[in-house]
């Protein structure tokens, strides 16, 4: 039986009427053409389908969409008013910290998470913040420079 | 992976609806943080007719502390466990046990409660609260009851909840003594990895040894033979070397795809040691900082 959920998406209230069985994921993706997260693993482990609930990063593959009824969700695209790139995305750019890109939304996410909670965090906190979320071009140096010389230049 | 399994989702407001609706839907799942059910519903081993989203019980979000006794509520994530400062001040092995718990996408999500439900064998929280003597509370319509986490885990998968009974909290006593511990995870990789192998130990003054392990055997428990050794003893060189050697007595792991059985039983001879030794260290106020790697 279709339930009717409502909810802030980036900012904007929306409404949609979906299946329980629904993951928040398939949601955003399919039903709403939200492409930031990504499908990767679909269990969990890899972060890739990293979005704010509550202002707290989740798995949005590991999350009914039912859930969120009267809750509020954030992805990459609520993060860049207006379309322009946030500080921390140029910097990503500036250290070629992806190749294929689809790690990159999820980890400018947990990234975010960190450093507004802690933003001047050492190397080691940022290893850390960002565990769980799997790059397999990178390996992971010019993504942590990236957040690292953002943390240096924030003042 | 979609769910290809239908079900009624319920998100009721007080207890007392969420208890009903259980008792109703025999074949129903309980929903705190999801990410163990979703992956359930996914494969297809869950597949209830009615999922009970429980995230509606303002109640069981609490984290209390009063007399000696901590209080964690059903809905108590490991994000919000690390983050309170009762918690931090008073129990630092919650804390350096709960920031190993997956990442911090899945520890925002990810309650302790669920965790102890799941009852994998290598769930992080079981070493922890086994060495606390912790209490499980349950509800169903038919009233409250209290599981010493001991009793608590009864096979891979399988806990002392009876149908139509949901977790409500888990309490942890706070020793009286004077004590200090050490949680040591290995995984593959730091970060993100289930446990291959965890031990967590607690030193309490006047020699008195806490020893529980994880991922080791079907379930996490008490290394009560070890703790007959070391009990009353201080520890030395001899006494390490003694409790080493009856690793290979207390734990039964198997080979699966993350370790060998060999390599487990050898690594928890080397993880005792240094658990044992932080703890120790930490009971005389020096030793390495919550959270240090020790592997």
């Amino acid at each position: 039986m279709k339930k009717h959920i409502e909810f802030i998406l980036n900012g904007e209230k929306r409404g949609v009427d979906l299946q329980p069985n629904q993951t928040l994921l398939e949601m955003l993706r399919d039903k709403l053409g939200i492409k930031s997260p990504k499908c990767g693993c679909d269990r969990g482990d890899c972060g890739s389908c990293t979005v704010m609930l509550d202002n707290r990063t989740v798995r949005s593959c590991l999350v009914l969409a039912v859930e969120v009824d009267g809750r509020e969700v954030k992805t990459l695209e609520g993060t860049m008013p207006g379309g322009e790139l946030s500080a921390l995305q140029k910097s990503f750019l500036a250290h070629n910290s992806f190749q294929c890109g689809f790690c990159t939304p999820g980890v400018i996410l947990s990234a975010g998470e960190l450093l507004e909670k802690n933003p001047h965090p050492g190397r080691e906190e940022i290893q850390e913040a960002i565990s769980g979320n799997l790059c397999r071009c990178t390996g992971y140096i010019p993504i942590i420079d990236a957040i690292a010389d953002y943390a240096k230049e924030e003042k | 992976m979609p769910i290809i399994n239908e079900f009624a989702y319920f998100k009721p407001a007080t207890m007392q609806q969420a208890l009903k609706l259980l008792a109703k839907y025999k074949n129903s799942a309980i929903l705190a943080g999801g990410t163990d059910l979703l992956n359930l519903l996914k494969d297809g081993s869950a597949q209830p007719e009615a999922v009970i989203d429980v995230k509606g019980l303002a109640g069981l979000r609490k984290i209390t502390f009063a007399k000696g006794r901590l209080q964690i509520g059903t809905l108590v994530t490991f994000s919000e466990l690390i983050e309170a400062e009762t918690v931090k001040r008073y129990f630092p092995l919650i804390v350096e046990t709960a920031r190993t718990v997956g990442s911090t996408g899945i520890r925002n999500r990810a309650t302790m409660a669920g965790n102890i439900c799941s009852a994998v064998p290598c769930l992080d929280s079981g070493p922890l609260l086994l060495a606390y003597d912790a209490i499980v509370s349950v509800v169903s319509t038919a009233g409250k009851r209290e599981i010493p986490i001991a009793k608590w885990f009864l096979g891979a998968r399988k806990t002392g909840l009876k149908p139509g009974e949901m977790v409500s909290g888990i309490t942890v006593p706070l020793p009286e003594a004077k004590h200090a511990g050490c949680f040591i995870k290995l995984g593959r990789y730091a970060g993100e990895d289930l446990a291959q192998a965890s031990i967590l130990t607690m030193a309490l003054a006047g020699n008195r040894y806490r020893v529980a392990f994880g991922s080791v055997a079907p379930f996490p428990f008490r290394a009560t033979r070890i703790e007959t050794l070391l009990n009353g003893k201080e520890l030395d060189a001899q006494l390490l070397a003694e409790a080493k050697d009856l690793v290979v007595a207390q734990i039964s792991p198997i080979t699966d795809l993350r370790a060998s059985k060999e390599y487990r039983l050898h690594i928890c001879r080397v993880m005792l040691e240094r658990s044992l030794q932080a703890s120790v260290e930490r009971l005389a106020g020096r030793g390495p900082r919550c959270g240090e790697r020790l592997l």
